[in-house]
This record gives C-alpha cells, structure tokens and sequence, in this order.
C-alpha cells in the first residue's frame, strides 16, 4: 500500500509553514517561508494577504517534494492560523481592498473605546465570551468599514468579503472567484466578537452592536470537516481543518478531556484549557472561547490566558541589557546563583494582561540591594514567566472548578530547563513536554485527519502522543507561599505608573 | 621552532591594529599601515569577516573587531544554547529509534548530561539532565574522550571499573578511541550497568570542535545483537542525528 500524509499549512504572524506528516504522526518535512511585516504608522501592523497565499502555493509542493510524495499521497490539508488578523477582499477579482490588519494592530483602540461606552470592556462578554479590547476582529472589520469610502454599501451588497487568514486560504485554495469556499471555523469565529458563544452563530445583536454586515461574513463550520477539495496548487485534496493557532496546539497536545491544559511558551505565553461541553465565563480575566469543534459533536470550549510578557523579557535581557549573547544563555547565567536573591521583576512593559488586564501597569525591578548579580537578575527574569503561569493557572481554577493536574508545555522555552523546573514548583504539578514540539501545526493535520478518516477517532490520536521530558514539583510549600506573596506584591508595584491623561493616579 | 606561516602572521598584525583603538579602519588604512598591497590585506579581512573575528561597519564599510573575538576566550558552547539547537533532533531521533536519547558536554573530567528524551513508551522515567557520567564507561562520554585533544587517558585518572567489561586498562581504552575516531561513533555494552548500551556520535561546532555528544540508550538486547555489535540502523540513525545537530551549530563538512 502507498504511504499516505497529511499536509498542515501553519500561517503564522511572521512566517507560513508547510509541513507534512505521516500515519504515526512523525514530521516528514517542513517548508516555511517569512513574510514581510508593514507597520505604516505607530502601533499599526499589516501583512500582505497575497504574499501570504503565494507563500502556501509555492511551499505545498516543496514540502511534499521534500517528503518525496505525490499530490495523490495527500490524505487531507490541515489549516492553522494567526487568529484575528482580519482581510477583506473583492469576491469576483479575488484582490484584497487593502492588507490585511494584524492580530497586534492596536488601531481600534478609539474606537474599542467608544464601543465600550457607559456599559465598559465587558458590554458582550456575555454573548461573545470576550472582553473589548483591540485584539478582536470584529472592530477591526468596522474600524476597515468605517475608514474606506463606499466599502460598508459594497459590504452590504455581499460584493466584499471579510475573513481571518483560514478563510482567506480556503477560499483561495478552492477556487477563489471562481466558486471558492467561504467558510470559517468556529474557533477562529470565537475571535471575532461577532459569534455568540452558545449557538455557535452570527448574533444580530453583535453585528448591530459593532457595526458589521452579515452579508460579508464567511459560513461557520466545524474545525474539522470536508471544507471542500483543493482545486489549486494540491488540486483534487480535500481541505479537512481549520484551527486558530493557539487551538491547534491544544489539539495537538491531545487535551481532549475537561481539565487538560497546555501553555505554548513563546514570545508571549497562550494557555488554554479544556471546560469541555461547558462555557465557563471568567470572573479572573481570562477570554471564553472555542477549543475545537469535530464534525457534528458539540464544540468543546476552552478557557485562554494570555500572558504578554514571556520570551520577550528574555529577549529584551539579550537584546537591550546586552547581559546574555543568546537567549539559551540565561539559563547557564541564572545557574550562577542559588535563587533570585529577593529580587523580582514584573515585565508589565505595556500593561498586564490576564488575569491583571492593567494597561496603566509598567514594569519593575524590585528587591535591589547591594548584594544582587546579574545571576540574580536572570533567575528574576525566568521567574517572572514561572509567575505569570501561576496567575493565570489560579484563575483557570477559580474560573472552572477544576483543579490542574498536569500542565503539558510546548513552544521554544520548553528547551530552558530550569525554567521548566520553576514552572513546576510554582504550581505544585507536573510539567510534562511532549515527543513533537510542533503542536500547533501537528493540531491542524490531527484534526484534518480525523475529517478524512487518515485517523479514526481521538484515542487513537492520544496513542501518538509520547512524553519526552517531565519536570516533577520540588518545592518546599512553605517556601512557594513566600515567594508567591512577594510576587504578588511586586506586581501590586506596578500598578497605577502610567498617568492617564485627565485622570489622576489610583 | 618551524617554519612560521606568514598569511596567520599577517592576519594577527591585522587584528592588533584594530584592537589598537576603539575606531574602525578599511582597508586602505590598514594596508597604509601595515605596508602591503590592499588586495592582500582585502583578502586577510574577508577571511576574518568570515570566521567572525572582524565585523564590517554596514555604512562606511570599515572594519572593527568582531563578536566571535571577544567571545575566544571563553569560546565552548554554552551547554544551554547545545540543548536549544538541538532539541528537535534529539526528539526526531528518540522517535525513529524509539530509543532514550542523550546529549553529553564535556565538564571536569566527566560527561555532563545536558539534555535527555525519554524513551517514548510513556513509561516512568525520570530526568537525567545534570548527571554526570564517566567518559570511559559512557558512551556519550567515549566520544568525548576520543576528541578531547587535552585528554590523555594513561595519565589522568584511575578508571573505575563498573563492571568486568568496563575499559579499564590504558592500552585498551586507547585501542578504543583510535577506533571511535575511525569510524566517528562509539558503542558502550554493558561497561557501566549490566543490560545497559549506549551507541553515540559527535557533535561538532563551527570549524569542526567537537562540542558534545549524543547517544541513543537502552537495553543491550534491543540497542546490540548478540555479540554485543550495536544495531547498524542505529548507528546510522545517531549520525545522522549528530550531523544535523552540527550543521545547525555551524559546522559545515560534517
């Protein structure tokens, strides 16, 4: 019998990949090319949605050339995708009425603000799961309205179509103008505002409320189902998935059942965690949104907490202190000394995120003395992700009444192992690294082969999934509440830096 | 004393004019300076460039001293940056082996254990990384051993025998090494714990050190057939591994 594989597209914020696996699930080979980021003025950030679909037709055929297989190999493509960057396109000519605007782009801000009102941040957070805040696609959809002449009544005749990038490339992939898919996934809808939680469909009351025409939006479907058959660059395969990214890597860590939880730790950190068939709305600040949803079962929702600060601390300690050469290296500095010596640092370098949501906050230094080392300041700054994870795991279980056992990590700071250890002490449970670090993209070509049948069911997928690393709690409790409590106050310590203009200190 | 090479004679003169002052210069001062022809002088800063030792100004085109200068002193791998660049084959390779997969780094006479992946049955295990093994009985530790230009075997320690198969005598851990350097991997059965194998090749940096090493580990009878000669298919799957790992850290012919 010929070897089949599942091709995953991983459209990501700085780059798109291509990668392919086989039956048991083992990277076969990976194609990726960058694209360009444009930031046109301050605080804005846009990508080229064309140069993005180019990118997918050119590094298909590579990475199955790469793996030496043929298109008729191909069981299912997989999508993955940077959530809530938001195109609109002309539906006969297929082009773009302008680039695409970023999941970064804080442009809204204004207009989120005029939104928000008398009624405040959490106007729909009933209906949609999500607080107002720049990082959802659906102002971004009115801010685009709003700033184009004539762009709204196109809008409204259906003329122009909105999607985030797995519409975008579905479209494109099965046929474009001519008789492409439009089509969403309802993990990528959960990012708009415009979806209610519950019923899975464009609410009126959200549409009305942002200022969105119905006509424009893409058909909600499951995460994985038959989309339709690719007519362009793998012609004939069938397009069986699309996920958010952050949702893919939770499928692809396997956390299939209510209180499995994964933390990708990147430049910033995402961690999400099965409620199962529960809308578990937050009382901590974290968002509500859909986990993944297979073919006609219910969806399964999750919990997310987004940590700004994580990988870019340690960046910035490389990068702007000029202490480290590599990131890596941090580990090696911190081991220089014993602990952090008293010393902590909040990296609220634009406000805090879950579950603080401080925009005011700035970041500090706290616990200067005399005898402090740069050693000491490279525990403080791995310390500070161990920390934020602390926080957003004690929402999540405030929030869900389910108390973590197990936090399964992936993303590029799995590799610092001390920080794996803290994470571990802090939250008193097991930290456990999987076999195949790239979940997000390993989630999409999951779920694309359970649409096909490639794999028959979830507990054959959770056979695929093999631990390669652990990191077990080593701390003394007594210990962990001590240095929880000074965390805790020096985040206290951030609060209320940056004067609002208008508005006197807290 | 030999012969001296010039172009090297001519290259450090190059380098401590630059280092004479924190100005850049091109190549028409240091030819000026040097007193030899700007092609000459073009030629040695192009090869400094390559290696790092010099960095070119983007604007003006001059050069001054560069990072990998700086950093020669110190100029082992960072054993953290090792795990980080070689985290994903190491995991491709527990996952094509089905084998436990380790990374040893050369620390005070020992191999440390810089990164371990577990076997991938999900059975228990327990994390190895900080252990330190013994070169002569390890094969992760064999490999550094062989390339280690500053060990000399005969001299430096007492080898501890683990077992009766341990490689205690100098004449046959010498045999042993001039063997791993051969044929560029190293085998250990049953010489530290009984049941236990390691098969490990070279890791290599740029210009071809060897920084580390790595090893897939397991029971004898999975990892050796009877007469305790590793798998073939294994041995390949560990070299392929170390290359990969090289060429990411910059090593180019390995």
């Amino acid at each position: 019998m010929t070897e089949r594989f599942v091709l995953a597209i991983d459209q990501g914020t700085t780059s798109t990949r291509c990668i392919v696996f086989d039956h048991r699930a083992r990277l076969v080979s990976v194609a990726q090319r960058e694209h360009q980021q444009h930031y046109p003025s301050p605080g804005w950030v846009e990508h080229d949605a064309v140069e993005i679909w180019r990118n997918v037709q050119r590094l298909a055929p590579q990475a199955l050339a790469q793996a030496g297989a043929s298109v008729s190999q191909v069981a299912a493509i997989g999508i993955a995708n940077q959530r809530e960057t938001t195109v609109i396109w002309d539906r006969t000519t297929g082009v773009p009425v302008g680039r695409a605007v970023v999941w970064q782009d804080t442009r809204t801000d204004a207009l989120v603000e005029e939104l928000a009102g008398d009624a405040g941040r959490d106007r729909f957070h009933d209906l949609c799961g999500l607080p107002l805040t720049t990082y959802f696609a659906g102002p971004r959809i009115r801010w685009l309205l709003d700033a184009t002449s004539g762009l709204r009544e196109r809008a409204e005749r259906g003329e122009v179509l909105f999607g985030t990038m797995e519409t975008w490339l579905v479209w494109n992939l099965t046929g474009g103008p001519d008789g492409g898919a439009h089509i969403t996934d309802v993990t990528n809808a959960s990012r708009t505002m415009l979806m209610d939680i519950q019923t899975l469909e464009w609410s009126d009351e959200l549409l009305g409320g942002i200022g969105v025409p119905r006509a424009m939006l893409p058909e909600i479907r499951s995460s994985a189902e038959v989309y339709g058959k690719a007519t362009v660059v793998l012609p004939g395969v069938s397009i069986g998935a699309a996920l958010g990214d952050q949702q893919a890597a939770l499928f692809g860590q396997t956390c299939f059942s209510p209180g499995e939880a994964k933390c990708t730790y990147g430049t910033g950190s995402f961690l999400l965690l099965n409620t199962g068939a529960e809308i578990v709305r937050s009382s901590h600040g974290l968002l509500t949104t859909v986990g993944y949803k297979i073919g006609d079962d219910d969806a399964v929702y999750a919990l997310e907490g987004a940590i700004a600060i994580t990988g870019s601390l340690v960046q910035w300690f490389r990068d702007n202190l000029g202490l480290i050469n590599s990131a890596a290296e941090i580990e090696t500095l911190a081991l220089t000394v014993e602990d952090n010596g008293g010393c902590f640092i909040v990296p609220a370098f634009s406000g805090l995120f879950a579950p603080h949501w401080r925009s005011e906050a700035r970041g500090v230094i706290v616990g200067l003395t005399s005898y402090i080392t740069k050693g000491h300041l490279a525990r403080a700054v791995l310390e500070a992700t161990g920390w934020q994870t602390r926080e957003v795991v004690d929402a999540m279980n405030a929030d869900s009444g389910l108390a973590l056992t197990t936090l399964r990590v992936d993303g590029g700071m799995t590799a610092d192992n001390l920080l794996m250890q803290f994470v571990a002490d802090v939250l008193d449970v097991p930290v456990v690294r999987p076999m195949a670090l790239e979940t997000v993209s390993l989630g999409a070509a999951y779920a694309a082969g359970l649409a096909v049948g490639f794999w028959p069911d979830l507990e054959g997928l959770r056979r695929n999934w093999h631990r390669a690393g652990q990191w077990l709690p080593n701390m003394d409790a007594a210990h962990r509440a001590a240095e929880y409590d000074s965390w805790q106050r020096a985040v206290e310590r951030t609060f209320g830096w940056k004067k609002i203009p208008g508005k006197e200190p807290q | 004393m030999g012969k001296s090479i010039q172009s090297i004679e001519r290259a450090a003169a190059v380098l401590r004019l630059l280092a004479g002052g924190p100005r850049q210069l091109g190549v028409v001062d240091v030819a000026g300076s040097l007193g030899l022809a700007k092609g000459t002088v073009h030629g040695i800063l192009r090869t400094l460039h390559h290696v790092g030792f010099v960095e070119q100004d983007d604007a003006t085109g001059k050069y001054r001293l560069g990072g990998a200068l700086l950093h020669l002193g110190t100029s082992y791998l960072d054993v953290n940056e090792l795990r980080s660049r070689a985290i994903n084959w190491a995991d491709a390779l527990a996952s094509r082996s089905g084998e436990a997969v380790r990374i040893g780094s050369l620390l005070d006479g020992r191999a440390l254990v810089v990164h371990h992946v577990f076997r991938p049955d999900d059975s228990l295990q327990t994390g190895e990384i900080g252990l330190l093994l013994p070169l002569h009985a390890s094969a992760i530790g064999k490999v550094l051993l062989a390339y280690d230009p500053t060990a000399a075997p005969e001299a430096k320690w007492s080898a501890e025998a683990f077992t009766q198969r341990t490689l205690v005598s100098p004449t046959h851990l010498s045999r042993a090494l001039a063997e791993i350097r051969e044929r560029g991997w190293a085998c250990e059965a049953d010489e530290m714990s009984i049941g236990v194998a390691g098969i490990a090749a070279p890791i290599r940096g740029q210009g071809g050190l060897v920084v580390g090493s790595i090893e897939v580990t397991g029971s004898v009878d999975r990892l050796c057939d009877r007469g305790r000669v590793p798998k073939p298919e294994l041995v390949r799957q560990v070299q392929d591994a170390a290359r990969a790992v090289s060429r990411e850290l910059g090593a180019q012919r390995w």
